[in-house]
């Protein structure tokens, strides 16, 4: 999940971790710090990895797939990643235009993703459509589409994240942009009687929802899964949206720089399979991006399902992304 | 002659050393970062929306600074005053806790009390109100700055205050002045000199707000500077339009800060015998009922949103969480880079304010001293404008060359978080070395008395307690920061803070609001720490 941590994702961009001075070879692979964190997946994913190869596995963690892209630019050629695994579709023609990616050259048949997505260059590995998240004590009916959640009664507020700072604040941006088009900045001066605050990251904007302080949050459809898996809660739910719910999909891609090109794919090839995916769910709270040996749990069953995938074409949304936060700027600061 | 030209050289070059330390650690930062990218930026810097959010930024920021220095000066002057209220040193150590908590433990905190399913709302609903009343704006800004920058003027004002000398009390005292008076001719004299610095150092961090801006502003129609540069770095990673938006945010600000160091006044010299110092005045029924009323309006519009916090932290699983290996590996991290951090500060104010007083100290001066004095205090101000972002990015890149940038990140934390706490420092230890200095300097130096013996004798007695407070203002400063330590926070270097924001990020709101009432825990231990030698003068005072 590319979550953004409050104020400091661009600064963890130059987190660091320790080289291995290991006999053995080694596998650096840059990824955020939800990724890394000891409930995160990666100890396990390192642990099941290990197992396949004589090697180690060394994460270096930032704050967020923004953060990784830009530690990335940093660093140029000198980069010390063999593999970077957190960017989504909407870095991915930014990360591609560094240079410094290399096509993988795998079979990626075992990728299923809701709207599809196949590249030389990224391979999925998790994904969840952004969904607006209710509480369902303050709130007993939700809106049933984007348009009911812009039209519906401003007094029963929503929290959302700033597209200029966080990935969820962007994913909104572009989710109205796919269903409104042109008429978004109106949409956007509608919205903003609802709109309670906007924080500028994921984390403040969950923190105020799970407190009580307002009834609707922008998050991920797999959001109730943790409530309901993690706090046997079913008190916070997702709304389907009629119009299809914005997807994230999270990639991740080797470095033409790496000196274990061959440990690189290998991971990459790992990825597709049940040993990583069967990780994902409870670990990332995340859709896995390949088939699992074991069921999801319940909680999974009972999420949205979104019957419409909305996906913008990632060299539109580099192209146009200024212009468009431009515009939802001024929609959302006139008097 | 006051000081020896032993004592005036190393004052120089002690300060020079700080300076210059000082300047090349900022100065190098932005040139690598200048020279580490071709000119990319697109589009004005100097834009509408650039003018437009610099326009915002000044206005919260002069509003919140008048806001919160306006009311500090009542409950300031009443606490000072109310020298036989026994609660008083908690209420001064209850003021050092929202500097020691993470920005937005503090902001959720408000929210529960503030905000629209908060406390005052509730009692407003139940009184009739229709409609929740909504802080989400300018107005939650204001509240948010006020409760972190009231304390802390608060604080420096009530050291003001006491630095008075006991004759000044006895003798309004003795001339029967009524209060107004007292406020006219003795308290009002000592927190002018104060106010200018204190307002200042306060509108400086009110300009650099970011989080309470985004959080609270309830729209873009708030943002900051510091929002722009952040943006800046992020999806646009321009690192020349956010230097020029970090310069522009440094000369405004150098701009205001020039305007009120005009204003600012020398430290009175009084002689005193330095006897006990006993409040004589504000005993009346009328008086005392008017000191109360400001000190528990103050107090509980601190304590409600703590108590909020520590409500919360309460339901976490403590137990757990503090025996924690990952818990236990951040307390010391937090702790090792508070304490460094914290004496570099100490050292290098110290260094400073000597140096700006061997300066003052010079007769016939010439205008380069001046300006060497003017210098001096500019920079231990102006540091605070500069963004971590910006130091962080340009000493990634300057250290990239020599390897690997994790062994050099405790270090570059500690400098960070010691330049950060500069400007606090030197706010609460220049005006007590400056009378210090102007009361025993000359009968120091006609005893022949100097070095270690000096040091110990005469300057240790009295500086101790405030070194202590500036310690733990440093170091409840670093232990709260996020922003530096994000710069290098990786799984092997990972604080307290840190720990905070990433459970938050993974839905673990209780273990966040545990941590949350950890730090504000070891904030107080601090603060108590802090305060422990005010607390030694009172009973001397009490028993004199």
């Amino acid at each position: 999940m590319t979550r953004t941590l409050p104020f400091l994702c661009f600064l963890s961009t130059f987190a660091i971790a320790y080289p291995a001075m290991a006999q053995e070879k080694t596998l650096t692979i840059y990824t955020y710090e939800s990724f890394t964190a000891e409930w995160g997946p990666g100890p396990q994913v390192k642990e099941e990895f290990e197992k396949t190869c004589a090697c180690t596995i060394e994460f270096v963690s930032v704050a967020d797939g923004v953060a990784l892209l830009s530690r990335l630019k940093l660093e140029g050629q000198g980069t010390g990643a063999d593999l970077v695994l957190g960017l989504d579709t909407n870095l991915a023609t930014e990360a591609k235009a560094t240079g410094l990616f290399e096509p993988h050259g795998l079979d990626t048949g075992a990728i299923a993703v809701p709207g599809g997505y196949d590249d030389e260059v990224f391979i999925p590995y998790d994904y969840g459509h952004f969904a607006v998240v209710y509480d369902t004590q303050a709130m007993p009916t939700p809106p049933k589409s984007l348009k009911e959640l812009v039209e519906g009664d401003p007094a029963q507020k929503i929290v959302i994240q700033d597209p200029r700072t966080s990935t969820p604040g962007l994913g909104l941006l572009l989710w109205v942009k796919s269903v409104y088009g042109d008429d978004a900045p109106a949409a956007w001066t509608k919205l903003r009687d609802r709109i309670l605050t906007v924080t500028p990251g994921w984390s403040e904007a969950y923190g105020l929802f799970t407190k009580g302080e307002v009834p609707m949050v922008l998050s991920y459809t797999t959001s109730p899964a943790y409530h309901m898996v993690a706090e046997d809660t079913e008190r916070y739910q997702a709304a389907a949206f009629s119009e299809g719910h914005y997807i994230q999909i999270e990639l991740a891609g080797m470095l033409t720089t790496s000196n274990s090109k061959e440990l690189a794919r290998a991971f990459l090839d790992f990825m597709m399979t049940p040993a990583f995916q069967n990780i994902i769910p409870t670990t990332n709270w995340m859709m896995p991006a390949a088939p699992t040996s074991e069921p999801l749990p319940d909680a999974f069953n009972r999420l949205v399902k979104p019957q419409n995938t909305l996906l913008m074409d990632p060299e539109e949304v580099a192209a146009h992304r200024r212009a468009w936060i431009d515009e939802w700027l001024t929609a959302m600061s006139a008097r | 002659m006051m000081m020896t030209r032993r004592q005036r050289r190393w004052g120089l070059a002690g300060s020079a050393i700080a300076l210059a330390a000082t300047a090349l650690f900022i100065l190098l930062a932005l040139a690598a970062l200048l020279a580490s990218q071709p000119a990319t930026t697109d589009g004005w810097i100097f834009s509408a929306y650039t003018f437009r959010i610099l326009q915002f930024t000044l206005l919260q920021a002069a509003l919140s600074t008048l806001l919160s220095t306006g009311l500090a000066v009542p409950v300031a002057l009443a606490l000072a005053r109310s020298s036989h209220f026994h609660g008083r040193l908690w209420v001064l150590r209850l003021m050092a806790l929202p500097m020691g908590l993470p920005v937005l433990v503090v902001t959720l905190g408000l929210i529960a009390i503030w905000g629209r399913q908060g406390w005052a709302n509730g009692l407003l609903l139940s009184l009739g109100a229709s409609e929740p009343i909504s802080i989400y704006g300018l107005s939650g800004i204001l509240l948010a700055h006020v409760f972190f920058n009231l304390p802390l003027a608060c604080r420096l004002m009530v050291s003001a205050l006491e630095r008075q000398p006991g004759e000044s009390w006895m003798l309004a005292a003795g001339l029967g002045m009524n209060s107004v008076s007292v406020f006219r001719f003795v308290e009002w004299p000592a927190l002018v000199r104060i106010l200018p610095g204190i307002a200042g150092l306060i509108f400086m961090l009110c300009v650099t707000s970011f989080t309470i801006v985004l959080v609270l502003g309830g729209g873009p129609a708030a943002t900051t500077l510091e929002v722009a540069i952040y943006q800046s770095l992020r999806f646009d990673f321009d690192p020349p339009r956010a230097i020029a938006l970090a310069l522009l945010q440094i000369a405004l600000t150098g701009l205001v800060l020039a305007l009120l160091a005009t204003m600012r006044r020398p430290e009175e010299r009084i002689s005193t015998l330095g006897g006990a110092r006993i409040r004589f005045d504000g005993r009346t029924l009328a008086k005392r009922t008017w000191d109360t009323l400001w000190i528990a309006m103050a107090v509980a519009f601190l304590l409600l949103p703590l108590d909020a916090v520590v409500s919360a932290g309460l339901q976490a699983d403590l137990g757990r969480l503090v025996t924690s290996a990952a818990f236990a590996s951040a307390a010391a991290t937090s702790l090792a880079i508070a304490l460094a951090s914290g004496l570099l500060a100490l050292a290098m104010s110290i260094a400073i304010v000597r140096g700006r007083l061997t300066v003052a100290e010079t007769q016939g001066a010439g205008a380069g001293a001046v300006a060497y004095g003017r210098i001096l205090g500019a920079t231990s101000s102006l540091v605070l404008l500069v963004p971590p972002i910006v130091l962080g990015t340009g000493w990634f890149l300057l250290l990239r060359p020599w390897g690997d940038v994790s062994r050099f990140a405790p270090v570059l934390v500690v400098a960070i978080n010691a330049l950060m706490a500069l400007p606090f420092v030197v706010r609460v230890l220049e005006p007590a070395m400056e009378t210090h200095h102007a009361r025993t300097a000359r009968l120091t130096a006609s005893l022949g008395m100097s070095g270690l013996w000096k040091l110990w004798h005469i300057d240790r007695p009295i500086l101790m307690t405030p070194a202590a407070l500036a310690l733990s203002f440093a170091m409840a400063l670093s232990l709260g920061d996020l922003g530096a330590v994000a710069l290098f926070g990786s799984s092997d270097f990972v604080t307290l803070p840190w720990l905070l924001y990433s459970s938050l990020s993974s839905y673990r709101t209780a273990d966040a609001d545990g941590l949350a009432l950890v730090l504000g825990a070891v904030c107080l231990i601090l603060a108590v720490v802090g305060t422990s030698g005010q607390d030694s003068n009172r009973s001397r005072r009490a028993a004199g």
